[in-house]
């Protein structure tokens, strides 16, 4: 039986074409390749649509490109947690909610309490905000997995009454009001010109971007070779390198490549005292502090689930829930944990999206629960529970904020862009379905 | 058959919903020994095993391994024991590949805490290649395998940790005549490596060729427990189907 089987896949081997070739030999995966291949689609697609129909494309271009990574990571960083949840096989339809509730209560914990104790404008408000941002996320989360875990509702119904109960309590809390201005310091981690880390800043984080990729390859295989497992050959090697440099370099020139308007540099200059130059002046914004963090995130998270023991629980449970019992995982206190994670991860998204807006209002995040689980989802997160990565929710999440973003840009209006949102997800899913039944 | 008591199980009851599903069940265990067990389903054998193996807590009675009382409360109590089990569902999560279940809920891990694939990989190639030489997708997750290359994981997975005492529930229910052969060659020299086995099966023919013992089971009770060479095919199988021992009754 063996032998037979041998024989046929020698056979395949060589008859397949160099395409197939190049994909085995650099173990990319062909539905990541599916999903660059549909967001440049989308990309190119909205670009020239503008141009062709509306005279000019405003997609493709650095000031477009750089609000877009800005718009992409409040639901990013919630998106990587919603991954976890839904390879566990649960859902959690309360982020959105949660994540005004959170915002509401940073915002009147830095605007109306904090400033009463330690002065306007005190150094450490931004910092005890998230703090407490964070520890709110967390406790909230915990508790809603706490009730799936332990009182074994249904984290559907739990998260839905959650839904509920978090965007009520934030509009009691707030009594209606939008809260603002948020600290100065906070504001920054919004995004915004003063909120991005500029040309030089960029450049060091792109340098050391690109030495973390050289050294994952390097280190990788130095461990394969240990162990005596395949390698890679040196080409593919080499071409996964330069893909990798090629894309945090063009990340990079790309972010700097977009200058600060010119009624900012000017208030800067006077700001600064000194004088703008007659032909003006080019200050690049460089990378936006919330694509750093949703860039921490995504690391973080893809460390957490391909290298520690909590990763491969969550995958195990979701493969099998009983088997994961019978293996000795406490799978009660691991749902406990992920509901914690996907909490706290709400509450720095709420710290985003709230410094970008520069206020809290009891309305944030509404819907954002549907978008989040379309990114994941569209990014090959499988319903059915044990299929899903970080990477691949962050390039739904892109891809969700690209087909927004580029009907805002050539003038699709508000009842078209759900429609096409709708549509999309559907779209997707079914995709996703025909391609695992034909790679089975 | 050396003397080493391995297991004792003594009165061992639990009930589901009202039912008693194993009541007052007693049986032992000794180092290079294989106790066979014996029933219809539901006769209540997998659940009495399971209590051992850590699954189900037990309403009544008493564990004692190597000569001490055990609370095993969990899998991982079981484990703690030296008690590795086969589950007759393989119990594999089948998004992942054959090294990550192998290490399920055991990882190796390196210096810095993180899991070691690669070192796990390693030993699943060593382990599989002494169990099932055929064996090659180490990579693909156990979806991919055959029955009985799934088999061979679940069965990896309780010999590599060095068990002492072995549960095997229906290891060769999915299994070709091959495959069952090798199996039974396993059992065989695990069992002079001086294991004690607990064997579940259905095959009566296959029980008396493996165990040294076999007890049989119906509706929760134990009927009796024999050496195979003091009982015939056709005495267990009176055994199953009527619910009495012959002998006894002789």
């Amino acid at each position: 039986m063996s032998d037979t089987s041998n024989t046929n896949k020698t056979g395949d081997q060589k008859r397949e074409g160099a395409f197939a070739k190049f994909l085995r030999e650099t173990e990319i995966d062909t539905r990541l390749l599916g999903m660059l291949a549909a967001l440049g689609l989308i990309w190119i697609g909205f670009h020239y649509y503008g141009l062709f129909v509306n005279g000019f494309g405003a997609f493709l271009t650095p000031r477009n490109l750089w609000n877009l990574s800005v718009q992409t990571s409040s639901i990013g960083i919630m998106a990587t947690g919603m991954v976890l949840v839904i390879i566990t096989r649960h859902i959690d339809l309360s982020v959105g909610s949660m994540l005004g509730f959170i915002a509401i209560v940073m915002g009147i914990v830095q605007v109306n309490i904090l400033p009463q104790f330690l002065g306007l404008g005190h150094p450490s408000i931004w910092i005890i905000a998230i703090v407490v941002g964070l520890i709110m996320g967390t406790l909230l989360g915990a508790f809603q997995g706490w009730m799936i875990a332990y009182g074994t509702i249904p984290a559907f119904i739990v998260t839905l009454g959650g839904l509920l109960v978090w965007r009520g309590a934030g509009f009691l809390v707030a009594r209606g009001e939008t809260i603002s201005p948020v600290d100065a310091t906070f504001k920054l981690l919004g995004g915004g010109p003063y909120g991005a880390i500029g040309n030089t800043g960029s450049w060091i984080v792109g340098i050391l971007g690109c030495i973390a990729v050289l050294a994952m390859i390097i280190l990788g295989r130095r461990k394969r070779q240990n162990f005596g497992l395949h390698l890679r050959p040196i080409w593919a090697e080499g071409f996964l390198a330069a893909i990798g440099v090629g894309t945090v370099l063009g990340a990079t020139i790309l972010m700097n490549a977009y200058p600060w308007p010119k009624g900012i540099i000017k208030k800067y200059a006077a700001a600064q005292g000194f004088e703008v130059p007659a032909e003006g002046m080019f200050i690049s914004h460089g990378f936006a502090i919330p694509v750093l963090i949703l860039l921490g995130v995504a690391i973080a998270m893809t460390i957490l689930m391909t290298r520690t023991k909590f990763g491969r629980y969550v995958y195990a449970i979701g493969g099998n829930p009983e088997a994961a019992e019978l293996a000795g995982i406490n799978t009660r206190w691991m749902t406990v944990k992920i509901f914690a994670l996907m909490g706290f991860l709400t509450g720095l998204s709420a710290v985003v999206a709230s410094a970008r807006l520069g206020s809290a209002t009891a309305a944030l995040g509404t819907l954002d629960e549907l978008y989040v689980i379309a990114a994941a989802v569209i990014g090959g997160t499988s319903l059915a529970g044990g299929v899903g990565t970080i990477y691949g929710a962050i390039l739904g999440a892109i891809i969700m904020q690209s087909l927004q973003t580029g009907m805002v840009l050539i003038g699709f209006d508000a009842a078209i862009q759900q429609v096409v949102v709708g549509g999309v997800l559907v779209l997707a899913v079914f995709l996703d379905i025909l391609y695992r039944r034909n790679s089975k | 058959m050396s003397d080493t008591l391995l297991v004792q199980l003594k009165d061992i009851s639990i009930s589901f919903g009202g039912i008693k599903a194993v009541d007052h069940v007693s049986l032992d265990l000794h180092a290079g020994e294989v106790v066979g067990l014996l029933g219809h389903n539901g006769a209540g054998k997998s659940t009495l095993i399971k209590i051992l193996a850590g699954a189900y807590k037990k309403d009544s009675g008493e564990i004692w391994i190597e000569g001490k009382r055990a609370e095993i409360n969990s899998p991982r109590d079981a484990r703690d024991h030296n008690i590795e089990t086969i589950y007759q569902t393989l119990a594999l999560a089948d998004n992942l590949d054959a090294a990550s279940n192998l290490f399920l809920g055991r990882e190796l891990t390196s210096p810095m805490g993180f899991v070691d694939d690669a070192k796990m990989a390693a030993e699943t190639a060593k382990i599989m290649a002494r169990l099932n030489p055929n064996f090659k997708k180490l990579k693909e997750p156990v979806s991919a395998l055959s029955g009985g290359q799934r088999q061979s994981v679940a069965i990896a997975r309780a010999v590599y940790f060095n068990a002492k005492i072995l549960i095997m529930d229906e290891p060769t229910a999915a299994l070709g005549v091959h495959e069952t052969e090798m199996v039974a060659d396993l059992i065989k020299e695990l069992k002079d490596q001086g294991l004690g086995i607990f064997l579940i099966s259905h095959d009566t023919r296959e029980m008396m060729d493996l165990c040294d013992r076999v007890s049989v089971m119906k509706n929760g009770h134990m009927v009796g427990t024999e050496r195979v060479e003091d009982v015939t095919e056709d005495d267990i199988l009176s055994m199953i189907i009527m619910g009495k021992n012959p002998k006894a009754a002789a």
